[in-house]
């Protein structure tokens, strides 16, 4: 290094990494937690009238259950496809992807995107890109759970 | 002097054009685009497809504004952010022109004119220098699909739809070449790949002391001394390293200048096009109409790739300076 020139900061400079924290603007939290308890909210409002709607039409709690959640995968399906899910989730967080509606993105949005590559090599092998490691840990951990049920039930 | 920094007596810049999305459209630097791209395809069926058509209307343009067909052209040299530089070597498929691509990131625009430099210098020839880059092309590349839905930091950048190509020749012209230096890569280990200005200032900061002692000059002698996109973050990382006024009198940064805070880009814009447009729209009409005489552009770029950062690895940054003057009448 030439002389009188500031040293540069080098690899795993903490005084630097240390430095430039300082600059980072915060995330806000409290912003977030907020949009995230609206967006979440209102999805689950939606999912709440839909199980009224099936025990309004016969079914018991239990069994409205699952068309509830295939009515609020469709519409995460439905609203990735017209392009406004990638927003709900921008300003909602988690409360847009946590809730089965966001699963439905997280597969929907590579299926689209990959279609341009063939459904074979594109849509078929880039599918789970997202959603892979949610169904692999989910499954993995889903039958953890049920052996220990298994074992300690029995 | 260094033998890092090439000075040039005889390198005129006579042409210039830049092409943006319809993003880039909405910003302050909307009246600097040749050409505006509301539609993100461009008329193509990939978005891979559209930066190759960005590419070659950039070229094309610049050529055309230095007064040639671009069958004119000796060389063309180019880049962009897409693996194997798919957009830069389809555009050239298309053009026909003999062509380098080249790769440094966000870099590569300050990398391709400075070449340009070298090689006008050593004789007559007619080269156009350009890099482009396409949001949703980096986007699905370096990120998530498009229409994943998440939430970007506060620190992260906005990879910009954008063109942008200068036409160089041998000779004097109303804006001339200067000089060229070569960046080293720079590594302060941040491992974020949403906060490329912490991973870019100290390689920015780096090029930009090596520049100024090269060519012995100091930061009152330039009118602006622009970085690539260290956007808002790496801009204020990069003034406090430099504790210089007179540095930061002068400073400014592509990536902050292109969009407004309320376009939702946090840190600002970013991708290879960037620094490219803001150059060719907005620097060379200002040193073209002599409101600025003397202006630095440190092109940053940040050397990671999707695997890099997901094995561990820690972002290497490299900048690369091109020094622009106004001719002398």
């Amino acid at each position: 290094m030439r002389s009188g020139v500031m040293q540069v900061p080098q690899q795993q400079d903490a005084d630097y990494l240390a430095l430039a924290a300082r600059h980072r603007p915060p995330t806000p939290v409290w912003q977030n937690a907020v949009r995230a308890f609206v967006v979440g909210g209102a999805l689950c409002v939606v999912g709440q009238l839909v199980t009224d709607f099936f025990e309004a039409h016969g079914q018991t709690a239990t069994r409205a259950a699952s068309p509830t959640a295939v009515v609020m995968v469709g519409l995460g399906a439905l609203l990735t496809g017209l392009g406004l899910y990638d927003r709900l989730v921008r300003s909602g967080g988690m409360g847009g992807a946590l809730p089965i509606s966001g699963f439905a993105n997280a597969m929907v949005a590579p299926a689209m995107e990959h279609r341009r590559e063939g459904l074979v090599l594109g849509v078929g092998a880039k599918l789970f890109t997202v959603a892979g490691p949610v169904l692999a840990y989910g499954l993995g951990s889903a039958f953890l759970v049920g052996v220990v049920r298994l074992l300690v039930g029995s | 002097m260094s033998r890092s920094t090439r000075q040039f007596e005889q390198v005129a810049v006579v042409g210039h054009f830049a092409a943006g999305g319809a993003r880039e459209g909405q910003g302050p630097l909307a009246a600097a685009f040749d050409q505006v791209w509301n539609d993100d395809l461009a008329g193509e069926t990939t978005w891979e497809a559209a930066e190759a058509k960005m590419a070659v209307q950039a070229l094309e343009g610049a050529a055309h504004d230095g007064g040639w067909p671009l069958e004119a052209v000796d060389v063309v040299v180019g880049g962009d952010l897409l693996d194997q530089l798919v957009s830069t070597n389809f555009a050239a498929r298309q053009h026909h022109q003999p062509t380098l691509g080249v790769f440094a990131a966000c870099a590569s625009f300050a990398e391709a004119v400075g070449l340009a430099g070298l090689w006008c210098d050593r004789g007559s020839a007619r080269v156009v220098a350009g890099a482009w880059s396409h949001h949703l092309a980096v986007e699905r590349q370096f990120r998530f699909p498009v229409e994943f839905g998440y939430q970007r930091t506060p620190t992260a950048s906005w990879t910009a739809t954008a063109a942008g190509a200068l036409a160089l020749t041998q000779g004097t012209g109303r804006v001339q070449l200067r000089a060229f230096t070569v960046g080293r890569v720079v590594d302060p280990g941040s491992t974020d790949p949403m906060d490329m200005g912490t991973a870019m200032a100290p390689a920015a900061w780096d090029s930009l002391q090596r520049h100024l002692a090269a060519v012995h000059a100091r930061w009152d002698d330039y009118d602006r001394v622009f970085t690539g996109d260290l956007g808002v973050v790496g801009s204020g990382i990069l003034c406090d390293l430099a504790n210089d006024t007179a540095f930061v009198r002068v400073h400014d940064d592509c990536g902050r200048s292109l969009y407004r805070p309320e376009q939702d880009v946090h840190n600002g814009g970013s991708g290879t096009g960037c620094v490219a447009a803001v150059v060719a729209g907005h620097i060379m009409p200002r040193v073209e109409a002599g409101e600025w005489h003397r202006v630095l552009v440190a092109a940053t770029g940040a050397l990671f790739s999707p695997t890099s950062y997901q094995q561990g690895e820690s972002i290497p940054a490299v900048a690369h300076v091109i020094e622009l003057e106004a001719g002398r009448p």
